[in-house]
């Protein structure tokens, strides 16, 4: 049910559960910056459910991805704007 | 035009780009200006439009007034606020093949002959400048002196200036008539009222017609899409010259490719034409048939995310050159509109133009061509608006 | 970019959350052929999102089993983001591509959303909604040994604060915007449905009395690059409180983007519609939050009015008992409404500093209050960014008094390859551009 598989976040291996959201899992591993804002604020999830745009992420080598849409799958290569 | 008189000696009616570079030139030469909307400045087509300063050269005349504009933003350039997002960015005409290549060369001799400095790219140095764009274009004519801006802050800023220098400025001020010498509006409250002065400009765009009748302008729908910011995927507007194959006179729908980097880093995408009266609704085939356009010369885009898309219109026509001048029909009646998809480049020169016809002095360019009471082709759609 | 599929059926419902399951589930035991579309990778809409079947409440477990037996077909982890009434057509992304679903009837249960206000402080990392925090708990989110702060309105927080604490968080300030006197009478005029007491008994007990507070207030959150401490107020005392994790937002609004998409009236933030869950649009009809929020129990209601309207025709009889529940939702939305109104204080919270746009960076004092929405948007770059104005339209409805802008395609920022893969093109002569 709660198999553990491998993701990498800003370039390190990360250990979460398969399926879960990936915005609650880059939570759970203490990512705080998502993204940059336009004036370069740190931002994070706000609605969790993808309307507010907040939690978007390069997913993959693609830009602006709503990362609480997305579940967690092994090989996931994520960039966020964490210092 | 007496100072002391209570009255304004010119009232301008529509405040997006062209009546408000008119009240900033009128203003400046100290006369009493009145800018009127029926919204508020820079709310109608002006809003969303693209916002380039491009020379074009369908016509010599239009290449002398698009020049000559440019140069007045250029100056402009160094006063305007950053929220105008203005960046000289410069324009390629894209060729898909030898054929537009030449043509491009030909395009470039014209511009230069206006004094206008323009490079030939091959295919190689397009590559380097626009990376993004699909391989096997030909080349492409450099235009680096065009820009872009953000229409609606460059509008305010324009009425800001005019406010400056005495302008009243009046909005959600709807104008139901225009007479000698006159200008009825409805005020907030549903009565009407009527301002009496020396010139009356109307600059009501596409609503110029629906104030002084028999002006030939329609509406001409376009549509437009934005994506989220990727900075970097184009750094210059980028044109197709595909469209010197096609002549103007289409009376049907019609796309062609043109987008442009914003200041943002988002990616504001065009064109599309068409004739339709009113509807502002979205054409989703024309909108699609766009959009795979733009695709197709730059692949990247289709990993962008699109934000929204909408529709304008341009006031369009039938010679495809905006109507400038006095409107000898009614007295103290002046025409500035009919800029079609160029209301945002031209505006600068068309005020100049009006200013020297108002003030009765030499004009920057020939003005006589611009007449609005200058002979036209028979319109190539009857019906609208 | 793959080939486009067209896929056909009777009735097509957006939004898979009760409102949705129910309307899908009556239309298909009426013999349509129904599809129900959701962005979730369940069956379940927010409020019964879950990962594992069993953790649901019987209730719902009920609803989605039913809604297989039918023969619902769910399209999950799909966003619509176009469509048009006059086609009967709704464009439908999915990881496999973009598809046509092509159906004469829609029925819209998109739901509802957070209703943000601005104050010091709300875009720091770690503030979140009350229910963007729920939903990140249910997907998995750690919240063990944290200090949480829940604040706002509505009868969601009790919930949240109680499946936090549940998960070892330590609920260190509750915070209720509305007075315990209004909240007395809210609570006393409920007698006639004693479960609605019952749960908030049962919740309450999750939060420390010491740190429930009713008439209190966030008044600003500070932090360095993510939420320390949260200031908070009852308007004439102000105090902070140290947290991990700030959870905050201010009751729902309808989620109505794409009924007004398709052309449908919206009135005071709601899809109108008749009795029988008709939109102003022939072939379109709504139900649950999308039309007022009230509760599962009445979008259910609504659902199966919608579903057994749109699959049996205008003549079809629908049951009395759901129109006593859907009334009774109608009344209960109305009295929430009242009740949890956001109080004048949370309306000034805003410095000339705050970003009241979130996706545009627009600042406060950017904003002339003479302004419409539509000059905002056009000086000023609000609500222009990726979200639409869906965060701080509602929000600045109540603080500016703009009304909802126009609503424009694509919904919810497809990448464009996506967007445009569903359909042939005219042929289209090039022509000039500018």
């Amino acid at each position: 049910m709660s198999a553990l598989i491998e993701i990498v976040v800003d370039g390190r291996r990360e250990q979460v559960v398969d399926g879960m959201p990936l915005a609650a899992a880059l939570l759970s591993l203490g990512v705080t910056a998502f993204r940059t804002s336009t004036q370069g604020e740190p931002r994070a999830p706000l609605c969790g459910m993808g309307t507010c745009f907040e939690c978007r992420l390069t997913i993959n080598g693609r830009e602006h991805q709503r990362s609480c849409l997305i579940p967690c799958t092994a090989g996931l290569v994520v960039e966020t704007a964490q210092r | 035009m007496s100072s002391a008189t209570r009255h304004p000696d010119v009232v301008i009616v529509g405040a997006g780009v062209i009546g408000a570079a008119c009240a900033a030139a009128l203003s400046r030469e100290g006369l009493q200006v009145t800018l009127l909307d029926a919204d508020f400045p820079g709310g109608g087509s002006t809003g969303v439009a693209m916002g380039h300063i491009v020379v074009l050269d369908d016509s010599a005349l239009q290449l002398s007034l698009t020049a000559y504009s440019r140069a007045l933003w250029t100056e402009l350039s160094r006063e305007l606020p950053p929220d105008c997002e203005d960046e000289k960015r410069g324009t390629l005409w894209l060729a898909t093949n030898d054929e537009e290549l030449s043509a491009a060369r030909a395009k470039g001799e014209i511009h230069a002959a206006q004094g206008v400095v323009t490079m030939l790219l091959d295919d190689r140095e397009l590559a380097e400048r626009e990376p993004a764009l699909r391989r096997g274009l030909a080349g492409a004519l450099f235009v680096p002196d065009d820009r872009v801006l953000y229409p609606p802050t460059a509008t305010r800023y324009l009425v800001q200036q005019a406010r400056i220098r005495g302008a009243t400025v009046r909005v959600s001020c709807v104008v139901e008539s225009i007479a000698a010498r006159s200008v009825t509006v409805r005020e907030g409250n549903g009565q009407s009222s009527t301002i009496s002065t020396d010139a009356v400009i109307n600059a009501a765009g596409v609503d110029a017609p629906l104030l002084v009748p028999g002006l030939p302008i329609v509406p001409r729908k376009g549509h437009l899409v934005i994506t989220d910011r990727y900075p970097g995927i184009c750094s210059s507007e980028l044109v197709e010259l595909g469209y010197l194959h096609s002549a103007h006179s289409t009376t049907g729908a019609s796309t062609a490719f043109n987008v442009q980097p914003r200041a943002t880093g988002q990616i504001l995408i065009g064109s599309s034409r068409e004739l339709v009266g009113r509807d502002r609704s979205i054409n989703q085939p024309l909108l699609r048939a766009m959009l795979r356009r733009a695709l197709e010369f730059l692949p990247a885009l289709a990993e962008c995310s699109a934000l929204r898309a909408w529709t304008g219109f341009r006031p369009a026509t039938p010679d495809n050159l905006p109507l400038i001048g006095r409107w000898d029909a009614i007295e103290g009646v002046w025409i500035a509109a009919g800029h079609e998809g160029l209301g945002v480049t031209t505006a600068l020169g068309t005020a100049e133009i009006i200013t020297a016809g108002i003030l009765d002095r030499e004009p920057p360019l020939p003005a006589a061509p611009f007449s609005p009471m200058r002979r036209m082709p028979e319109p190539e759609l009857a019906g609208a608006p | 970019m793959k080939t486009p599929g067209v896929v056909r059926c009777d009735v097509v419902v957006v939004g898979g959350g009760p409102a949705g399951i129910a309307a899908g589930t009556r239309a298909a035991e009426a013999g349509a052929d129904v599809i129900v579309i959701d962005s979730a990778a369940r069956p379940g809409g927010q409020i019964w999102r879950h990962r594992d079947r069993t953790s649901l409440p019987r209730l719902a477990r009920r609803w989605i089993e039913r809604s297989e037996r039918a023969g619902v077909k769910w399209v999950l982890e799909a966003t619509v983001i176009d469509g048009s009434a006059e086609q009967g057509r709704v464009t439908v992304t999915t990881r496999e591509g973009t598809h046509l679903v092509s159906a004469p009837k829609t029925i819209i249960a998109t739901g509802a959303r957070e209703l943000f206000l601005p104050y010091p402080g709300w875009t720091l990392p770690n503030a979140m909604g009350v229910g963007g925090a729920q939903a990140m708990l249910k997907g998995g989110l750690g919240v063990e040994g944290k200090r949480v702060v829940v604040a706002g309105s509505g009868p969601l927080l009790l919930p949240v604060a109680a499946a936090m604490a549940r998960s070892g968080a330590r609920i260190v300030a509750f915070a209720e915007q509305v007075s315990s006197l209004k909240l007395a009478t809210f609570g006393l005029s409920l007698w006639g449905q004693p479960e609605k007491i019952l749960l908030a008994a049962r919740y309450g007990s999750a939060v420390p009395v010491r740190a429930y507070h009713s008439g209190v207030w966030v008044e600003r959150a500070d932090g360095d690059r993510r939420v320390e401490m949260v200031t908070l107020t009852n308007g004439t005392r102000r105090w902070t409180e140290p947290c991990d994790l700030l959870c905050c937002s201010y009751g729902l609004v309808p989620g109505t983007e794409l009924a007004r998409l398709l052309g449908c009236a919206v009135i005071d933030g709601c899809v109108v519609v008749d009795a029988f869950q008709r939109t102003t649009v022939a072939g379109v009809f709504s139900a649950g939050e999308t039309t007022g929020v009230a509760g599962d129990s009445a979008s259910i209601a609504e659902g199966e009015i919608a579903g057994i309207v749109a699959a049996g025709g205008d003549s079809v009889r629908v049951p009395g008992e759901l129109h006593r529940r859907r009334n009774q939702g109608i009344r209960f939305a109305a009295r929430i409404a009242n009740t949890f109104s956001p109080r004048a204080e949370l309306l000034t919270l805003a410095r000339p500093d705050t970003v009241v746009c979130r996706c545009e960076d627009v600042r406060f004092g950017q904003l002339d209050p003479t302004w419409t929405a539509r000059q905002g948007k056009l000086y000023a770059r609000v609500g222009m960014g990726p979200c639409q104005g869906v965060v701080c339209g509602p929000g600045l409805a109540h603080v500016l008094g703009w009304p909802a802008g126009s609503i424009r395609p694509p919904l919810f920022a497809p990448l464009l390859g996506e967007w445009i893969s569903d359909e042939a093109t005219v042929d289209a002569s090039p022509d000039p551009a500018a």
